[in-house]
């Protein structure tokens, strides 16, 4: 899987988060390989979400540095994150329910002709050549409206998005939060083929289960500090509970915490 | 930003070729949709209301009266095309028959005082579209509810105007005005024409471009939308300025349409711009709508006043008639999802 002599595609150094007197992530670390599936995990609150929105420039982090290839960059807006290779599936802000799939998979980058007149036929094109190139095949039409879509479709139609730019690494925020079992395996098995692609991919979630049926490496998160980073074939779910209820913290202060 | 520069067109899926393109499955699909019939509500009651006060009145359906019904309608049409712009993001113009009036009154003072019609216009087009920037700079900017913006603009607008016209109307005779409102341009008058290029154009920016696009991820779902990188406060801020703009040709067309420049509080073109776009099924609730509804919106309450009119009802029914239309209609509506 990851070549060790690699640089990480994306690693954070000592990234922090306040929300006024929350600290909502402390000096954290973390590295995304290409090739591996890396969960993230962690109770309510623990800082996930915001981790995300960090990475993918909606709130930037208020400390730390974030490299990419090696570089350090500044991701202060979506708009970096998408030109550096980013995209995130969220959790609770995938997709605009008022829109059509294609719409949707091409929103804020549309293809268009003179004048901002868009390119339909192109764009419904490749959205249905995605889908296919995905093994999404749950999907009817890409021209209905993603508030008539299941579930599980939705969150197929979120993953197609963010995989249709030519990424490099994919950050899902429970994406199988509100699915059954059978639409939860599907999901699973789509983040395991952007993995097998060579995407560096970031799997937020709260079902441990499903965490090491895909994840290569788990990382855990505990009132906002990483308290644990395994190896997913070399830890087991009792390690990593134990990791996300009573992990280490730092002191309370956030001051002796060395970047190792 | 150090990020190395990389081709962000989608890769290309060694996929099967897609199937053609059947425009005929999509018209059927359009047709399943129930929001397609919610978008039609409003034609097949503007059809219903034409049949029956041409069963009640000889004179209704003639060809004099359908054009004055359509010259009516017309400074309706293009303020009911500017407020879904706005609606349409989940905000809402109070101001736009202020705006309207100020422009008008701008008009007339720059006419009056000596400037071609040419300036005049131009004036009052920057009249209108500076109100309304300012109103969406206020509400994307400053974070602040678009009643209340709007609400206080209403007001502004209104003093400036009077301020501007010492609170008399000036009188503008200028033949570029008159032809605009006489004048035909082959079987449409041309005040007629303008609103119907609006409306076109107006459809167009809607579905077919980028801009629409956004304009409906910002009402449906702002946190999708900024998230994707759309640039929600700056689609606000064109919206208004959109509805500013509006106000002005609408001004425009009321000013060569009355011959004078009147600084009037303009309440009634506000709130049927408003009841145009309830009717048109226009979701007040942002990301959902159409031009052709709350263009077929405007015809109706149009209409519905000039049948009343040629019935001899009494003018003082006519608000009535107007308000409850557009309350059935809002109760209709709630059923349709
Ligand atoms: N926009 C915000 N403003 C203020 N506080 C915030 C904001 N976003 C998150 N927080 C706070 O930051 C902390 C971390 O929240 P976050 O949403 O990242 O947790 P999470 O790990 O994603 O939790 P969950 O599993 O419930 O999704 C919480 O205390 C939360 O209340
Ligand atoms: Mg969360």
């Amino acid at each position: 899987m990851a070549v060790a002599a690699d640089p990480p595609i994306l690693a954070l150094r000592g990234v922090s988060k306040r929300f006024g007197a929350v600290r909502a992530l402390t000096r954290v670390d973390l590295d995304l390989q290409a090739g591996e599936v890396v969960a993230l995990v962690g109770d309510n609150g623990a800082g996930k979400s915001t981790l995300i929105k960090s990475v993918a420039g909606i709130h930037p982090f208020d400390e730390g540095e974030v490299r990419f290839d090696g570089e350090p960059v500044r991701i202060t807006h979506p708009k970096d994150a998408a030109d550096l290779g980013i995209e995130v599936v969220y959790q609770d802000l995938a997709l605009a329910d008022n829109l059509d799939v294609v719409q949707n998979m091409y929103l804020g980058r549309e293809r268009h002709k003179a004048l901002g007149v868009l390119d339909e036929e192109s764009m419904e094109r490749s959205a249905r050549e995605t889908m296919t190139a995905l093994a999404v095949t749950t999907l009817g039409s890409v021209r209905q409206v993603v508030a008539g879509l299941s579930g599980g479709q939705r969150q197929s139609v979120a993953v197609a998005k963010a995989v249709m730019w030519n990424s490099r690494v994919v950050i899902l925020d429970e994406p199988t939060a509100a699915l059954g079992v059978a639409q939860t395996h599907q999901v699973l098995q789509l983040v395991r083929r952007l993995g097998d692609r060579g995407l560096a991919v970031l799997l937020v979630s709260h079902n441990l289960h499903d965490v090491f049926e895909v994840a290569d490496r788990i990382a855990v998160l505990r009132l906002g500090q990483k308290v644990a980073d395994l190896r997913a074939d070399a830890t087991s779910q009792q390690e990593v509970v134990e990791a996300i209820t009573a992990g280490e913290l730092a002191d309370a202060a956030g001051t002796e915490v060395d970047a190792s | 930003m150090a990020a190395p520069t990389r081709d962000r067109e989608p890769r290309q899926a060694d996929a099967a070729p897609s199937r053609a393109p059947a425009w005929t499955a999509r018209a059927r699909r359009t047709v399943r949709d129930p929001a397609f019939w919610a978008d039609w509500t409003v034609v097949v009651a503007l059809i219903v209301l034409v049949v029956v006060f041409a069963s009640l009145s000889d004179v209704f359906l003639t060809a004099g009266n359908v054009e004055s019904i359509l010259v009516a309608s017309s400074i309706l049409v293009v303020l009911a095309i500017g407020q879904t712009a706005v609606v349409a993001t989940a905000g809402i113009d109070l101001s736009l028959g202020s705006i309207l009036t100020v422009s008008s009154v701008v008009l007339g003072w720059a006419h009056a005082g000596g400037m071609g019609i040419a300036v005049a216009c131009l004036l009052c087009v920057a009249t209108g579209l500076l109100a309304g920037t300012i109103n969406g700079l206020v509400v994307a900017r400053g974070k602040i509810t678009d009643f209340i913006v709007t609400l206080g603009m209403l007001s502004v607008a209104y003093g400036a105007a009077l301020v501007i016209s010492d609170g008399r109307p000036v009188r503008v005779q200028d033949q570029f005005l008159l032809t605009l409102t006489t004048g035909s341009l082959g079987p449409l008058r041309y005040n007629v024409a303008l609103a119907a290029l609006v409306a076109v154009l107006g459809h167009v920016v809607l579905f077919h471009t980028r801009f629409g696009t956004h304009l409906l991820a910002t009402g449906g779902a702002p946190e999708a939308a900024r998230a994707a990188g759309v640039d929600v406060a700056r689609v606000k801020i064109a919206v208004y300025a959109i509805s500013g703009l509006m106000g002005a040709i609408g001004g425009i067309l009321l000013t060569a349409r009355v011959g004078a420049a009147e600084p009037t509080t303009a309440t009634t073109l506000l709130l049927n711009s408003v009841a145009a776009v309830v009717l048109g099924g226009v979701s007040l609730f942002g990301g959902r709508g159409s031009i052709l509804g709350p263009v077929a919106g405007a015809l109706l309450l149009t209409a519905l006043i000039n049948g009343l009119t040629l019935l001899a009802v009494s003018q003082f029914w006519q608000p009535i008639a107007v308000g409850l239309v557009v309350i059935v209609s809002a109760l209709m509506m709630r059923f349709r999802r």
